[in-house]
């Protein structure tokens, strides 16, 4: 592309266009960066080691609006007396808030599982964290493709 | 046979046939599909899970409504139509319809109101308030599973023709009218999601875009919005216009409420 | 009071994992969204729920904004005696919602 072009770029349709970019930028949150969801992480594990296996993340491939995606968090655990999980903390990457919910099994948890449902602002990785009552720190993440429609990308009054 | 009889059954068989034509005349563009049908599994098991499904907070809401006393006259709901379960099975199936007391067609929400000015002493609930969108999804779900079947000739015709012509009319920036996207393009894509053919058997419905409940004419306003049209106010005659003939377009699709749409 | 559902089933047998639902009419809201005026509305959201039974918790969380509006939870609870089974959730406005259902285990 030649710098003729470039100068001669700055159609009617161009300018509009980038007025709207901006004010989709204005209008959007702030999402989460690597740093920021490793900071979220270190905040409530501190740096404890951590090892990949033990969950199991059920969550759908791809979700429409994302408003409300159906979790289920299973861990691999007898959930006896002396061997239980203690805690399930669920994060969620590129939120503008990636820590999404902390859970807590007490002494009357059958299993070291449930479902909630959960929020997510565009595609992204979400991120599951056990700690066991031996201090181990387990993890699983998958990720969710989140469409959005033609009519959802305006902030509408009704 | 005698002549007089052959007489008699000429003039039914063309009395019958007109009405034939007239009936065929009056069919839907396309055969009825309900929203549901072009939701993802995940929003369908929501609102299948008869706990899970978050519309039955404002069912359960409503049924505290029905029952409730505490109105100028002393009668709830219930004190004169009864158990919701029986009195009110297939009422949803029938809005809007001709009201003689208000001289025009109304819907279920405006019969709601009605009957709480006439009956109950009460002023209006507001439209999209908790309350009428918990009172109009607990009747509509005692008519879940039975086919919606709107009356459109007699007294109702003149707001049907009306109806059908608001869907039917381009409008707003983007030039577009009900029937461009629900009827031409249902079943292909916006960007990211597929186009339903706009049916309201599910309403009032729960939206995961709003996290609430939503009303007809709430979804009215924010197409009407989203085509970049200045919307109607809710409860307007345009919009109660177009939900009927909405509802005979969708004639015979099962009553869903509460459904969960994206 | 917000409006709650909860599931529990009417009878267990002792030592049974009993699958129990809860769910809260909330709008979570999550501090990102405008009003019409452009304002944005301010974090209003659930902040605590637990559920206890038999003298100990079973299960309880710390809730975010990035958890859907009207926020449900299920978990499975270990049938040991009967006894009522106990929800509470805590709006950080401070209100605490509560709700009970009888659990007959056999």
């Amino acid at each position: 592309m030649t710098d003729q072009n470039d100068s001669a770029a700055w159609s009617r349709r161009g300018v509009l266009a980038g007025l709207g970019a901006g004010v989709m930028l204005l209008a959007m949150p702030v999402r989460a960066d690597d740093v920021s969801v490793a900071q979220a992480i270190t905040d409530t594990f501190g740096t404890t080691p951590r090892q990949d296996g033990k969950i199991t993340l059920k969550l759908p491939p791809l979700a429409e609006t994302g408003n409300t995606v159906p979790l289920t968090v299973t861990v691999d655990s007898p959930m006896s007396d002396t061997e239980r999980v203690k805690r399930v903390v669920v994060f969620a990457n590129r939120n503008p808030r990636p820590l999404i919910a902390i859970m807590t099994f007490g002494p009357r948890a059958a299993t070291a599982e449930f479902s909630t449902n959960m929020r997510l602002s565009g595609t992204q990785d979400v991120i599951a964290m056990a700690e066991l009552s031996d201090g181990s720190i387990w993890q699983a993440q998958v990720r969710v493709l989140v469409t959005v429609g033609a009519c959802d990308t305006l902030q509408l009054r009704y | 046979m005698n002549r007089a009889l052959v007489a008699i059954l000429a003039c039914a068989g063309i009395v019958a046939t007109f009405a034939a034509v007239f009936a065929a005349d009056q069919v839907p563009a396309q055969k009825p599909i309900s929203g549901y049908d072009f939701m993802t599994p995940e929003v369908q098991q929501l609102q299948d899970d008869d706990f899970a499904n978050p519309g039955l907070l404002w069912v359960e809401e409503g049924q505290t409504i029905w029952d409730d006393t505490k109105v100028a006259s002393g009668k709830s709901c219930a004190s004169c139509h009864g158990d919701a379960v029986t009195a009110m099975r297939g009422v949803a199936t029938r809005y809007p319809a001709y009201s003689v007391e208000a001289g025009h067609v109304i819907n279920l929400e405006q019969q709601i109101n009605q009957c709480r000015r006439e009956r109950q002493g009460e002023p209006d609930f507001p439209y999209e308030s908790e309350p009428l969108l918990s009172i109009t999804a607990f009747v509509s779900t005692q008519s879940k599973g039975l086919p919606q079947s709107v009356a459109i000739v007699g007294p109702a015709a003149e707001s049907f023709e009306r109806g059908k012509a608001f869907f039917y009319q381009r409008r707003g920036q983007l030039n577009l009218s009900c029937s461009n996207c629900h009827e031409q393009h249902a079943g292909d894509h916006l960007r990211g999601e597929s186009i339903s053919q706009g049916q309201l058997n599910g309403f009032p419905i729960y939206r995961a875009l709003w996290q609430t409940m939503g009303s007809t004419n709430r979804m009215f306003a924010w197409c009407n919005e989203a085509v970049r049209a200045e919307p109607y106010p809710a409860g307007s005659q345009e919009y109660v216009d177009l939900e009927l003939f909405e509802r005979w377009r969708g004639q015979g699709l099962n009553i869903e409420t509460p459904a969960v749409r994206r | 009071m917000p409006n709650t559902r909860i599931r529990v089933p009417k009878t267990a047998k002792a030592g049974d994992a009993v699958e129990i639902r809860a769910i809260i009419q909330h709008p979570m809201e999550n501090g990102f969204r405008l009003d019409s005026q452009g304002t944005p509305i301010p974090v209003e959201i659930i902040t605590d729920f637990s559920c206890t039974y038999d003298g100990g918790e079973v299960f309880s969380v710390k809730l975010e904004p990035g958890l859907s509006a009207n926020p449900y939870f299920s978990f499975f609870l270990k049938a040991t005696k009967s006894g009522p089974v106990d929800f509470r959730w805590v709006d950080q406005d401070g209100t605490i919602t509560t709700a009970t259902e009888q659990l007959d285990v056999t």
